[in-house]
């Protein structure tokens, strides 16, 4: 089993505060990094492979190093806390048992991208994590971590799972509905309050203390080819023990369900959303897969925000469609027609067909809409939805088909 | 309600609060989604005339204001329950008895997700992913996430909520 990295401390008692982070060696690390330049900082991330564990996956150094080096204004870091993505809960953990884990990794990168102002978007419902993270800024505050030549700024959300696309965020961030923005310009560019802005995932950021204090090559190692590092799975559905995993990102699908004691009700797998809702989903002969970026991305699926729901023998899969499907309905964001009719229109003709009114000829209209909406909207949101409509219906079309009556 | 009530309008302390808030951000809109939140909790739901109020905070059009809070479901158009009490059911609490939970809750309260008890008391919710699922099903009442729900373990949730 690799050591926790990221969840090293959450056995401590009173692991939240800054005493007890510091017993166990906190703020060594933005010790360490004060000393260094900003470009070392960002070579140390680049070279450990750490990538984005938000969902996207990009390399966090390269993020970091497309802040225009000419730039004299403002540069702003933006942490996305707005958790939100379903089978997903590792940010939660971080921010109500280690947020000073996240306050040392803001301070370090801030330094990197030579930022003075940071603001952490925590999603509305997650109001004990909110208090907790407040709580724990104010004690870096009080303690002249933060306030000299770098403030936070914590922000509440109010709602709205489109509020986790970084520049959906950023437009809520701004006091507007969370519509995101059209690429290019990145946010690295031009992001929050039309400045350079980089916007960091809660767990990528709790990875940057120890990177600086143990090495980029140690990080590295941790991982896979590709991947630097452990990371925090997220396991629910239908295994014996639910909850957060922290493992090498070099682990199979099939290991982290064993990790997390096998499949529970029946007993037999017979699917898994590897990688959040948005996940394409696998089969149960498709599990020997590396839980690694390019490992899911091998597989035809994404491991996203690493958010794993398990489904074994007795599970619905077209209910679980009409489930992620009504999601996708709700929080489409309204702004591009082909996601804002699609998701809806699909989550109707999925509920008819788990209501068995639904015919076979629908399952092809599903694939086609879905098909020629990917990729023509401002965001990934609606590719996030695709992959679920297409999957789940070419892998498991028989069950689907003995529900519809002709 | 009364014909002649009055205008919303925060105390000193509250003005105060908001231009502090304002002041965090390099435009001080930013502040707007905290603002509202701190309305939500003073008037108890955000109606027109609130929306126009906090516009005024901010130099924005009610019409900015009013595209906002329709944006985010925490905000409340219409008065509330005294508790807020939202059960998840996206996949992971689906799986776990999300459907049971929703349909003890009707049946017990009598009143659809989205509606409120004629007391007052309780508005009911199906919500989507409250990123608990290692706890499903789940529900969030009020502040608090309550976890591994059976309806029993609701039905005692709900006795204590006054």
């Amino acid at each position: 089993m690799a050591e926790l990295v990221l969840m090293r401390n959450f056995e401590h008692p009173a692991s939240h505060t800054l005493a007890v982070y510091r017993q166990h060696g906190g703020y060594a690390a933005w010790e360490k990094a004060r000393q260094l330049e900003p470009a070392a900082i960002v070579d140390e991330v680049k070279q450990s492979n750490l990538r984005g564990l938000g969902g996207a996956g990009f390399p966090t150094g390269a993020k970091w190093s497309f802040i225009p080096k000419n730039h004299t204004g403002p540069v702003y870091l933006v942490v996305n806390a707005d958790e939100g993505e379903p089978g997903t809960f590792k940010d939660r953990y971080l921010l109500e048992k280690d947020p000073h884990a996240l306050i040392e990794g803001m301070l370090i990168a801030a330094r990197a991208i030579r930022s003075a102002l940071g603001f952490v978007y925590i999603r509305g419902e997650y109001v004990q994590p909110w208090r907790r993270f407040s709580a724990a800024v104010k004690e870096a505050y009080d303690a002249g971590l933060l306030g000299h030549g770098f403030d936070v700024v914590v922000h509440r959300g109010a709602g709205a799972y489109i509020c986790g696309e970084e520049t959906g965020l950023i437009s809520s961030l701004e006091g507007k509905k969370g519509w995101p923005k059209v690429k290019p310009p990145f946010p690295a560019i031009k992001g929050a309050f039309a400045q350079p802005t980089i916007v960091n995932n809660v767990e990528t950021l709790a990875c940057v203390p120890p990177i600086v204090a143990r090495g980029a090559a140690w990080f590295a190692s941790l991982g896979s080819k590709t991947q630097g590092g452990t990371r925090m799975y997220s396991v629910s559905g239908r295994v014996k023990h639910p909850g957060v995993y922290e493992t090498s990102v070099s682990i199979t699908l099939r290991q982290l369900i064993e990790r997390a004691g096998g499949v529970s009700h029946t007993g037999r797998l017979k699917a898994v959303v590897p990688g959040g809702g948005s996940a394409p989903i696998l089969t149960a002969d498709e599990i020997d897969v590396v839980m690694d970026v390019d490992g899911l991305k091998a597989a035809g699926s994404m491991i996203g925000s690493a958010g794993v729901i398990v489904l074994d023998e007795s599970a619905s899969i077209p209910e679980a469609l009409m489930v992620l499907a009504r999601f996708y309905a709700h929080e489409s964001c309204g702004q591009c027609t082909p996601c804002r009719e699609s998701t809806g229109w699909i989550y109707k003709m999925v509920h008819r067909i788990v209501d068995g009114h639904g015919r076979k000829d629908d399952l092809d209209t599903i694939v086609d809409v879905a098909r020629r909406g990917a990729g023509t909207t401002i965001c990934a949101f609606y590719d996030g939805a695709v992959g679920p409509y297409i999957s789940y219906i070419q892998k498991f079309r028989q069950e689907f088909e003995l529900l519809c009556r002709s | 309600m009364s014909l002649t009530a009055s205008p919303p309008a925060f105390s000193a302390d509250q003005l105060a609060e908001v231009r502090r808030l304002q002041s965090l951000y390099p435009d001080r809109r930013g502040a707007l989604l905290p603002v509202l939140h701190m309305a939500q909790e003073t008037f108890g739901h955000i109606s027109l005339d609130v929306e126009t109020y906090v516009a005024g905070l901010f130099g924005l059009s009610a019409a900015h204001v009013h595209e906002v809070v329709t944006f985010y479901t925490l905000f409340f158009q219409e008065p509330k329950g005294r508790h807020i009490v939202a059960v998840c059911h996206n996949l992971s609490c689906h799986l776990a008895g999300a459907p049971e939970l929703l349909a003890h809750l009707k049946t017990r309260l009598g009143i659809a997700p989205g509606e409120t008890t004629d007391d007052g008391r309780i508005t009911f919710q199906a919500v989507e992913c409250l990123c608990a699922c290692e706890a499903a099903p789940m529900a969030q009442v009020d502040d608090r996430y309550e976890l591994n729900l059976t309806p029993e373990k609701l039905d005692r949730i709900l006795e204590g909520l006054r």
